[in-house]
């Protein structure tokens, strides 16, 4: 029988975090639909947003750019949708 | 993740489904698995908008209900107990033992839980591990860094024992020690997750390349050298098992995979035959220091014999200009095709790089059609950084240069001056880090 070490790494601790709030509907609310501007992500976004023209046409849908390429955070493009919107649709993530 | 967790914002994150576990995975390290989430088919990228608009249309692929109604349910649906708790874990410590076994079945366990690299190992024996670290003056239980395989993942941290442990699990010997320390220490990964396949380059300069009997000659960069190949292999193994792994299609999305990441490209300078200074001494370094260099992206490599008369301008610049915009620019000479260089004016590197600086310019619209400049580049230029901001204001038919001056780069490595041909290639090879390694001495 042969003894050896463990090889791998030690893991960092994880801090649970709450989902924000969800709305009880999304009637006269505004959504922004975030592009995170990575591969032709803001063209699917562009036919999210027609959907919503068809078939929610009291919803408000505004298209934003993330300010940093797709895998950095953006606070100032979050201040905004605080400020401003009521819900967000963030894509395409990869 | 952000904007829901921290700025209360409910949102729904869309993905391509090919990224399915990959998701999983990093909205649960970041304490958030049960983040709203919906998925249209892989592509999107060079899809029509009438093929999109199907996307949007149809089911989610994963999960078969409307990828609206799961849109719309993401950011309207009542949440339960365990979404507004979020997830607290902490995975199980790793133990410092394996369970004793017999050495055929530790091999088999080591390749099941994918702690190699699929070729055979040398066990982690305590004895093995004791010699390796008996080659430095750290102590085995000093954390010396942190290292993460995604953007979004979380950090692994590591001591010099478990450094040791993959240096002699890769058949390193203990006089390499101090270089694969170096490496580990520096905290970046020679795994990168990206669908595009990227690997890492390892180049050492200064003293400790003779001390360890390090090739840069003749087969520099192939399977001839002991140090050479086993400290680019320990770099390779302590990247995925001390970062929380490296599994295809859930912590590893490289398209095709790369060959260069079993041993990352390793390999010395050869200072002594290059007509430039050393690479470790361009970067603030004296020559009598001992470092390593790490390099990322390392996607592909082009190739030329010599530098023809009357052609070679053109053929170089060729060789740049056909290259993804994205690259970088390593160029590889081998100490006679370095000379060549020099002999055509190039009397530093940084002649040299300049050069190649303005030689690599294309059309302004044929840069901006890249999907790779589009993805990283377009989002800075729109918000002004300069200089892109400026080379998306240029007309399309007008030149703009390819690459930033800062990442294009020369090392001298290989062969010998007096060969009656001067190899070299352009690597896109991204320099990234230069360290000490005389500190992990």
């Amino acid at each position: 029988m042969t003894t050896v070490l463990n090889p791998v790494g030690f893991p960092s601790k994880v801090k649970g975090k709450a989902l924000a709030p969800r709305l009880e509907s999304l009637d006269g609310k505004t959504i922004f639909l975030v592009d995170c501007r990575f591969d032709d992500s803001g063209l699917l976004l562009e036919q999210v947003q027609n959907w919503f023209n068809d078939h929610m046409p009291s919803v408000t849908t505004r298209i934003v750019q993330k300010n940093r390429v797709y895998a950095q955070d953006d606070p100032e493009t979050w201040n905004q949708i605080k400020a401003e919107g009521d819900a967000a649709i963030v894509g395409v993530g990869h | 993740m952000t904007l829901d967790g921290t700025f209360g914002v409910p949102t729904v994150m869309l993905h391509t489904s090919a990224f399915d576990r990959i998701v999983q995975s990093v909205v649960r390290m970041n304490g958030m698995p049960r983040m709203r989430r919906a998925f249209v088919p892989m592509p999107v990228m060079g899809k029509t908008p009438a093929e999109l608009r199907d996307y949007v249309d149809g089911n989610d692929p994963l999960t078969g209900v409307p990828f609206m109604r799961e849109v719309i349910d993401g950011l309207t649906a009542a949440l339960s107990a365990e979404d507004t708790a979020g997830e607290a874990f902490e995975l199980s410590a790793t133990p410092r033992l394996v369970e004793p076994d017999a050495d055929d079945d530790l091999h088999r366990t080591f390749l099941k839980n994918r702690w190699t690299d699929t070729l055979p190992i040398v066990l982690p024996t305590e004895e093995r591990v004791a010699k390796m670290l008996a080659a430095t003056s750290h102590k085995p239980d000093e954390m010396i860094g942190r290292m993460r395989g995604t953007a979004h993942g979380v950090n692994w941290g590591y001591t010099v024992e478990k450094v040791a442990v993959n240096a002699v699990m890769a058949g390193a010997r203990p006089e390499y020690f101090p270089v694969i320390l170096a490496l580990a220490a520096s905290g970046r990964t020679a795994r990168g997750t990206s669908t595009s396949s990227s690997a890492a380059m390892v180049v050492i300069n200064g003293p400790v390349r003779h001390e360890i009997g390090m090739n840069t000659g003749i087969g520099a960069l192939g399977p001839y050298n002991h140090a050479n190949a086993t400290i680019g292999r320990a770099y390779s193994l302590l990247s995925q098992n001390l970062s929380g792994g490296s599994i295809p299609g859930v912590s590893y999305m490289g398209s095709q995979g790369n060959a260069y990441s079993f041993t990352n490209m390793t390999y010395a300078e050869n200072e002594e035959a290059s007509p430039w200074q050393p690479f470790h001494v361009a970067q603030g370094f004296a020559a009598t220091d001992s470092t390593v260099s790490m390099f990322g992206f390392c996607w592909h490599t082009a190739f030329a014999a010599g530098l023809p008369d009357g052609l070679w301008e053109a053929q170089v610049r060729r060789m740049l200009q056909g290259l993804d915009a994205r690259s970088r620019v390593l160029f590889v000479l081998d100490p006679r095709s370095a000379r060549d260089f020099a002999a055509r004016g190039f009397h530093t590197r940084e002649q040299l790089l300049d050069w190649a600086w303005e030689a690599a310019q294309i059309p302004a619209g044929e840069y901006w059609d890249y999907q790779l400049i589009q993805n990283y580049v377009l989002p800075r230029a729109t918000f002004g950084e300069e200089p892109y901001a400026s080379m998306l204001a240029t007309a399309p038919e007008k030149p703009v240069h390819m690459f930033p001056r800062d990442s294009i780069d020369a090392v001298v490595v290989g062969g010998e001056p007096d060969a009656p041909d001067g190899y070299w290639r352009i690597i896109s090879a991204d320099h990234a880090k230069t360290v000490s390694v005389d500190e992990w001495r």
